[in-house]
């Protein structure tokens, strides 16, 4: 039984995907059972979603054109120039 | 020219991502236009040499972040590697885990997208010394494993961890210190407070 202290110190390296399939299995089985822990790794989970959804940007139209312009492309079409 | 064509369908729609991070890298949108546009000259320029089949977005992350560090960190001072403290884990959670069950019947992922805005988490996010962000950016925002973030930052993966950990629990800090400026949190327990004389009650 994997306890408490070795599935905190797993916690990013899980959420992360950075497991071995073994030891990701052992950590899912403590989460099934210790609730706290599993409200811990919820809680991060949606941290991290909090800051991916927050943290987008769109380039400005000015920027696309620029670069589409400087390699050679139509900025109106996306498209090769003829 | 086939390349250029691949470039175009490939590379352009990236460019929401990149200029995103390049705004997280320089904080300042001119720059950030700047170092983009740097960036994808470069990428056309050395297309060729790109392996098909192998990641076009963690290659163009990586020239993004060496452009950066050549030439827009170079007019500031060299970060210090050491210039942020060591945060205890889940410490935003030990400080907010327990208010999601006081609010009434919503739930834990709508309250905590609703507690910080945009430019708070941003801030939060630019506020971390470059080291610890670039790893935070390209792990959190962007989804990249730690192989490929040590590949971006031409470090070893260990140390892509011990960043990222670091960089996690500072910005979490930082995150509190927005809740608590904005009275979603209390900063420390307070003294508790005198109590009032009792108010006599009005005679009728």
């Amino acid at each position: 039984m994997t306890d408490c202290n070795e599935a905190l110190q797993e916690l990013y390296t899980y959420l992360d995907g950075e497991l071995t399939a073994d030891r990701r299995r052992h950590i899912s089985a403590h989460l099934n059972d210790c609730s706290p822990c599993l409200e811990a790794f919820d809680f991060q989970a949606e941290i991290r979603l909090v800051i991916a959804q927050k943290c987008r940007d769109e380039a400005p139209q000015e920027l696309k054109d620029k670069v589409a312009r400087a390699i050679g492309l139509d900025p109106a079409t996306g498209q090769i120039h003829p | 020219m086939a390349d250029q064509a691949t470039f175009a369908d490939q590379a352009m729609p990236l460019m929401g991502s990149l200029y995103s991070a390049a705004l997280r890298m320089t904080r300042n949108p001119a720059d950030a236009e700047d170092l983009v546009q740097e960036t994808y000259l470069k990428a056309y320029r050395g297309f060729a040499g790109f392996s098909e089949g192998t990641n076009l977005k963690a290659w163009l992350y990586r020239i993004l972040t060496n452009t950066f560090i050549n030439t827009y960190r170079a007019k500031k001072r060299r970060p210090d590697e050491t210039e942020l403290d060591e945060v205890e884990d889940l410490y935003l959670y030990r400080r907010l885990g327990g208010l999601e069950a006081a609010t009434m019947g919503r739930s834990a992922e709508d309250e905590l997208m609703d507690w910080f805005t945009e430019i708070e988490v941003k801030e939060a996010l630019e506020d971390l010394p470059e080291q610890f962000r670039m790893a935070v950016l390209l792990a959190d925002v962007e989804g990249f494993s730690y192989k490929e973030i040590a590949e971006i930052l031409d470090i070893p993966i260990g140390t892509v961890m011990s960043r990222l950990h670091r960089g996690r629990t500072g910005l979490q800090k930082r995150l509190y210190d927005f809740a608590v400026s904005r009275g979603l949190a209390d900063p420390e327990p307070e003294v508790a407070a005198t109590p009032a004389t009792p108010v006599r009650g009005v005679e009728s």
